[in-house]
């Protein structure tokens, strides 16, 4: 468990303030260039990073998050890689916690234990793995638990009640809510189902809860911070990256954070 | 899968292998289709109906041919060939194809997405669905939509929507992850039937006793022609559902059972598909299983002269059939394919597909091996019309 994570939701609870959590993909457009990404988040309002580790099939992620996994791949970015990016990041001051967001078989391939202990050698915080369900997660959650690393689980709307507890039981810092179904980078938040959903989860949990995909303006950020403890936002800052002139990279992704943040 | 006796339970996992690592959207889709699928397999009416279909529609069982020439000319053992390739579509994709429409129907999902690789398993589906009147989306790789065009319009003729794939190799891999991130987002309407014994549990389990009907039919067929069991089972394997159809009903049997991979360009090139000879365990498209990936855990692109072979990964019963020793795998390159292709067409007048024509190759070598009075049975999953293309252009002829 991150403690980090775990005071950072509760200080924004007892300020009834919902947190920002942004995501980049790892070593993309470049690995030179994702530190300065990283501090821009944080420098935009981003409470939270997520760094996405690339991997050769995101079948949960659309175009958007494809793309930028493919090309971090072709620059030969791998997990260790990403670990180098949180300890550089550190090293030049960024605060906010970082959590991993990926797929299994990269973890599978360095090793679970390595993988959780490396992470946390680096500075970060807690793994979200898309497609390793609690069932499938018991050895990466003893590891996990071993580094005081979070274990993010998530949750859809297709998710039935009962098995929504038993996510919750894996879960230490916070439980992450698809908004929709489907893929990342949609931009099609249902906010009108949202509470339905997210009542459905509260009544289950204590945990706080972040809601992600479909979230691209600040709009939604506004409309799910009033319902969520956090929202996601993803392929939208991977889209004001591709927008952006490549000598101010870091600038504008500032600024599109700030503004889609509403800090 | 006998009506005869009660099924065993559902097992998420063979050995090591297998196992649901799927994202969130989906768990639910998995745990009815489990609950469907153990009730349907114990429910006679079932049963009855995919039986009157696969003798019906189908046209099962399949024959099992003795090749006399190719016996005589590889001078050892009996060969004898399990013919999918006369089933309906011509090949045994139908078999899981027909199954898992008759679940979709149970579930009462009226929209179907299937990938394909060769384009057969694609074929079969359209073909199932015009049956059924289900909606139909095929997901194909565009590297395969070109060298696999005859069937690519076959399934618009039956219906289906041909959606191409552009990422990735553009193969098989890329259009099971489309047709993944599909079902993420139409689960509530919509079944997605996977063509080969891979993916997530409770799929290679479905699949496998689907396809379970050729080696029941097989190895009754050797009783009855040969008056015993083969000596050697030998059956190509991409993901390797024909070959786990052949082999399962086979197992508590001495039988020696042989899976051959596609080596394309040579294992040693580093260009083949031949993830049990040279991967290791991973995990891909929801299952644990071998994979040809790089030291980090990318998925690697595969090469193959056959598109239905082409695939990283492979079903995770065959992975623990491996690793338990209860069956060897071997890989034959793209030329050695050929090689068998034209073997078995000049000597028998029957046209393989280039899948299995790797299993043909190998069955050569082993069947020179044996004794005479010993019998070797290779699963002929299908036909080879829609390799015509790309045997004329490996042998040089423009047509």
């Amino acid at each position: 468990m991150s403690q980090q994570l775990r005071d950072l939701f509760a200080r924004a609870h007892g300020e009834r303030r919902p947190l920002f959590v942004a995501y980049v993909t790892g070593g993309y457009p470049s690995p030179e260039e994702t530190v300065p990404i990283l501090l821009a988040l944080e420098a935009g309002g981003a409470d939270v990073i997520e760094i996405g580790v690339p991997f050769s099939d995101p079948l949960a992620d659309g175009a958007t998050i494809q793309h930028a996994n493919q090309v971090a791949i072709e620059h030969g970015v791998t997990l260790r890689d990403c670990f180098g990016f949180v300890r550089e990041a550190r090293s030049r001051g960024l605060r906010a916690p970082v959590v991993f967001m990926g797929y299994y078989n990269p973890i599978l391939s360095l090793g679970e234990a390595r993988t959780a202990a490396e992470a946390r050698a680096a500075g970060a915080d807690g793994f979200i793995v898309v497609d390793l369900p609690p069932e499938e997660a018991g050895s990466f959650l003893t590891a996990c638990k071993a580094n005081d690393m979070s274990f993010i689980p998530l949750v859809a709307p297709t998710t039935r009640d009962a098995r929504i507890e038993k996510i919750a039981a894996v879960a230490d810092a916070f439980i992450y809510c698809v908004s929709v179904t489907g893929t990342t980078g949609k931009g099609n938040v249902a906010v009108d189902d949202l509470p339905l959903f997210l009542g459905r989860v509260r009544e289950r949990t204590d945990l706080p809860l972040a809601v992600g995909f479909g979230i691209t303006r600040r709009e939604h950020v506004e409309a799910v911070g009033a319902v969520a403890d956090a929202a996601v936002i993803g392929s939208a800052i991977i889209a004001a990256i591709d927008a952006a002139e490549t000598d101010r990279l870091a600038q504008r992704v500032m600024e599109f954070v700030k503004d889609v943040s509403g800090r | 899968m006998g009506t005869e006796s009660a099924p065993r339970p559902l097992s998420p996992r063979f050995g090591e292998f297998g196992g649901r690592y799927i994202p969130e959207t989906l768990v639910g889709a998995h745990e009815d289709l489990e609950a469907a699928y153990d009730e349907a397999r114990r429910d006679p009416a079932f049963q009855a109906k995919l039986a009157d279909l696969l003798k019906h529609y189908v046209g099962r069982p399949t024959p099992l041919y003795f090749a006399e020439r190719m016996t005589r000319d590889c001078g050892g053992a009996r060969i004898w060939i399990k013919r999918e390739d006369l089933a309906h579509t011509g090949a045994h994709k139908i078999n899981n194809a027909l199954g898992q429409a008759l679940l979709a129907k149970r579930l009462g999902k009226p929209r179907i997405i299937a990938e394909t690789g060769a384009g057969q398993h694609g074929v079969a589906t359209a073909t199932v669905c015009a049956m059924m009147d289900l909606e139909c989306a095929v997901y194909m790789g565009t590297e395969d939509i070109q060298r696999q065009s005859l069937n690519v319009f076959r399934m618009k003729m039956l219906g289906a929507t041909v959606v191409p794939v552009d990422s990735g190799s553009k193969t098989l891999k890329d259009a099971i992850n489309e047709a993944m991130r599909d079902w993420v987002t139409n689960v509530r309407t919509t079944h997605y039937i996977i063509g080969s014994a891979i993916g997530p549990h409770p799929f290679p389990t479905i699949v496998r006793d689907f396809q379970s009907v050729i080696g029941r039919e097989a190895r009754a067929q050797m009783l009855e022609q040969a008056g015993k069991l083969p000596d050697v089972a030998i059956a190509c394997v991409g993901g390797g559902s024909n070959a786990i159809g052949l082999f399962y009903p086979l197992l508590d049997d001495p039988v020696r059972l042989i899976g051959v991979e596609a080596g394309g360009s040579g294992v040693g090139s580093g260009k083949h598909s031949a993830t049990l000879v040279a991967g290791r365990p991973g995990v891909l498209h929801g299952t644990k299983t071998y994979l040809l990936q790089d030291p980090n855990g990318q998925v690697l692109e595969t090469h193959s002269i056959s598109a239905g072979l082409d695939y990283p990964g492979v079903g995770p019963e065959h992975s623990w059939l491996k690793t338990s020793e209860r069956a060897e795998y071997v890989a034959v390159d793209d030329r050695q394919a050929l090689e068998g292709f034209q073997a078995l067409t000049r000597t028998e007048g029957i046209i393989p597909a280039l899948e299995p024509s790797h299993a043909i190759y190998h069955a050569m070598q082993v069947a020179r091996t044996m004794r005479p009075d010993q019998d070797l049975l290779i699963g002929l999953s299908g036909r080879g019309d829609k390799d015509m293309h790309t045997v004329a252009a490996a042998l040089g002829v423009t047509l």
